[in-house]
């Protein structure tokens, strides 16, 4: 057997992992990696951020779009705690990461050494896995189970620490994939006797309704789930990380859950008999008040993890598995129905929110450009074929309420944490797994300057990321909430914003700024034109709201259509 | 495991048992899980089991049933975990171990002590010129009484081991998850 260094042992275990691009940022105690990534280029294709925030949230992008573990590589110390807002966040969104951080010598553990930082100690609440590899030895074993632990299962974000001593240590190669670890179960088996108490609920139901979520993208069950509502004629609804999931037009997709969701599928959370939960977890911003969520319904929950049934929402049947696998067994079980009358009631309540809110949102005759037009002309001038990716703030409503969808895995936005700074990142990394769609990333004046700096990466990689920045010079989100619930007292919400497009020009990235209505057409038009980056501010109204809205804590039957209305 | 007695929202003593591989920080791993839900851990002792590199986790906790179903299902999610359970009083048999310090000359002045010692079934595990160290096994008020009565006399020091519990099972809980992961194991490898 051959001697190699542990860098070249991590390295040839990477690529025997199937990776082929890595995130990540240079420093002292990774250097020996680095250095032999410089042997490996044309097999490693390294993406250099400008911030280890960003390498993060662009191994995410990366992930969500293509399905692939997402792999960063940083230093120790500051490098290591710079991952960990976006470590959090692919924790709470069940990104599959593996993550590796510098560390210094093992002898030097423990004695506040230069960049020195506990990093599986403040990892170990945010992953599925952290690790320190004690020696190169064992370097094979550590990463052929980061990877089958961060895709397997619920996938998550892995870490893995990596001390200097074990990257220049030599050792014998030799990988062996992980299929199997004896305390480790990543789908639980399903009861068969859940799937026979559903089915026989399922089929007694007179107003079932169902909510799926991003488990019905990471089990690869689109195609299940559409056969689902085919036979059974359920109206389905989504959460924000389940979007996509189905195409947007599909007669009984009613649209989304939540805060900002549509009126129809949360107005009927609160109406159904039987409640059909598939990968989704019940987030309180989906729920709202949970004393008063779907009390009337019985709630049929399918996930792969556990400890998910009953955490919010108690579940008269909770079925364990992976979701493609569980439909797979399920839908024949079910019996082909009808419900014309309670699917139709959907669309009248859809309706309503169409006129109150969608039409003027989207087709105002006159006065400033809204948020919700620029996004719905994008959608509309890219045939609805874009990989749509989001901020967070009112950009981040708005771009998951008015984008349409034709494929699955086309929207990326940061759910759980609410990450701003996520979006140009993530954008980055989406491009990159799927250069040859569209990647159209929305955002707001202040998100933007919170991982602008990753403007670098792309005149770095000339990485095509069409930037739509809805610039309304506020944190128009938090001023939302100002103007609602804190009397218009808006502390420390108005922005004085850059020449964004002077910026994008210093970084050699073409750009226009949109203020009329009679001009966004044609600059849309011309940001599709190539495949090259591009930075298109729009100018929009700036106290605008979105709408609908349940208060938070409020109950999901009762939504804000306008200031004052509601319905 | 159920216990009709004990409503869903009654605080009560909970044990919980966790099995796991032998790896560092597994103790780190176990109790931020208790910690983020602001879950006060009331004792804690860790040991081998009878299964092989299996070690097992004896927990505390004051809480409600509906947080403690949680809290097992967030720890069992851990990539360590074998498994975990909960238990109520009635459903082990559950000891601690306290041990004593007094004076010796306090022993020697009268039969007080002695008696305590008899009455309370503890025994003396260690007599010098200075010091008597005296050991007691039981529930924690068993050890807690002791600790009252001696104290008239002035105990110099005092400690108490966490819980130790057992099933009134045959087996180890955990030996069906070994059973059902060989199995899947086996299959894998086809
Ligand atoms: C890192 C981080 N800090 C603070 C917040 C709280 N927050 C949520 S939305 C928002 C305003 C966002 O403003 P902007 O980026 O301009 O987007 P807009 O809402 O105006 O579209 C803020 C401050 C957050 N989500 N993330
Ligand atoms: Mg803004």
């Amino acid at each position: 057997m051959e001697k190699i260094t542990g860098s070249e042992a991590l390295i040839r275990s990477l690529l025997e992992e199937g990776v082929k691009t890595v995130f990540g940022y240079p420093g002292g105690q990774i250097m020996p990696v680095f250095d032999k990534l410089y042997d490996y280029k044309d097999k490693l294709r390294h993406i250099l951020v400008r911030h280890e925030q960003g390498a993060v949230h662009a191994a995410q992008g990366y992930a969500r779009v293509s399905g692939d573990v997402g792999v960063v590589l940083v230093t120790s110390g500051p490098g290591a705690t710079n991952v960990i807002t976006g470590v959090a966040d692919a924790m709470i969104d069940s990104t599959p990461l593996v993550v590796i951080t510098g560390q210094v010598p093992s002898p030097l553990l423990g004695t506040d050494a230069f960049q020195e930082t506990d990093v599986v100690g403040i990892t170990l609440p945010i992953t599925k896995w952290s690790y320190q590899i004690q020696s190169a030895d064992e370097i094979p074993w550590a990463i052929a189970r980061a990877f089958y632990i961060a895709r397997s299962g619920r996938p998550g974000p892995v870490v893995i620490d990596f001390p200097k001593n074990a990257q220049i240590g030599m050792m014998d190669f030799e990988y062996k994939k992980c299929d199997f670890i004896r305390s480790y179960r990543p789908v639980p088996p399903t009861d068969p006797h859940s799937l026979i108490q559903a089915a026989s609920l399922i089929n007694k139901a007179q107003k079932p309704f169902i909510i799926f979520g991003q488990g019905v993208i990471l089990s690869e069950a689109e195609e299940e789930l559409k056969n689902l509502l085919e036979k059974t004629g359920i109206p389905a609804a989504s959460t924000l990380l389940g979007l996509s999931a189905l195409p947007s037009g599909y007669s009984l997709y009613k649209g989304m859950v939540g805060m900002h969701g549509n009126l129809g599928p949360n107005k009927k959370t609160n109406e159904c008999d039987v409640l059909i939960a598939i990968g989704m977890r019940f987030d309180d911003r989906v729920t709202s008040d949970i004393h008063t969520y779907a009390k009337q319904a019985k709630v049929i929950h399918i996930d792969i993890d556990p400890s998910e049934i009953g955490k919010n929402v108690a579940a008269e049947i909770g079925i364990l598995g992976n979701a493609k696998d569980v439909l797979q067994k399920l839908n024949p079980m079910l019996e082909r129905r009808k419900f014309e009358e309670w699917s139709k009631e959907f669309d009248d309540l859809n309706e309503i929110e169409n006129k109150k809110v969608i039409i003027p949102e989207t087709q105002p005759q006159e006065g400033d450009l809204n948020m919700g037009e620029v996004v719905a002309k994008v959608s509309e001038l890219t045939n609805n074929e874009a990989i749509i990716v989001t901020d967070v703030g009112q950009n981040q409503m708005m771009a998951a309420r008015y984008s349409k969808f034709n494929k699955s895995r086309s929207f990326v936005s940061s759910g759980g944490l609410g990450t701003m700074g996520y979006g140009l990142p993530a954008a980055i990394g989406a491009k990159i797994g799927m250069p040859d769609r569209h990647v159209c990333f929305f955002t707001g004046d202040g998100g933007i300057q919170m991982s602008i700096q990753e403007l670098g990466t792309i005149l770095q990689e000339n990485t095509g990321v069409k930037i739509i920045i809805l610039n309304n010079s506020w944190l128009g989100m938090v001023r939302q909430w100002q103007e609602l619930f804190f009397d218009e007292r808006y502390s420390e919400t108005s922005m004085k914003n850059p020449d964004f497009i002077a910026l994008a020009a210093a970084y050699g990235i073409k750009g226009k700024k949109v203020d009329k209505r009679a001009d966004l057409e044609g600059a849309i038009k011309e940001m599709l034109s190539d495949n090259e980056p591009y930075l298109l501010e729009v100018n929009v109204i700036e106290k605008g709201m979105v709408f609908p809205m349940i208060p938070g804590g409020k109950c999901v039957s009762k939504m804000m259509l306008t200031t004052t209305e509601w319905h | 495991m159920e216990d009709n007695n004990i409503k869903q929202d009654d605080v009560t003593l909970f044990t919980v048992t966790v099995y796991s591989e032998n790896q560092v920080g597994l103790l780190n791993q176990v109790s931020i899980i208790f910690t983020r839900r602001n879950l006060n851990i009331w004792s804690l002792s860790v040991s081998a089991s009878a299964i092989e590199g299996v070690h097992k986790f004896t927990i505390t906790t004051h809480t409600t049933r509906s947080q403690i179903e949680k809290v097992v299902k967030q720890i069992e999610k851990r990539i360590d975990v074998l498994r975990a359970f909960f238990y109520t009083n009635e459903e082990i048999i559950h000891q601690e171990i306290a041990l004593y310090k007094v004076e010796t000359e306090k022993l020697l002045e009268s039969d007080e002590i002695e008696d305590l010692i008899r009455k309370h079934n503890a025994r003396i595990l260690e007599i010098n010129k200075i010091f008597t160290v005296i050991e007691k096994t039981g529930h924690c008020e068993e050890t807690g009484a002791l600790f009252d009565d001696l104290n008239k006399y002035g105990v110099l020091q005092f400690v108490r081991s966490g819980r130790i519990a057992i099933t009134k099972d045959r087996t180890e809980h955990v030996s069906v998850f070994l059973e059902e992961q060989e199995v899947r194991r086996l299959k894998e490898k086809q």
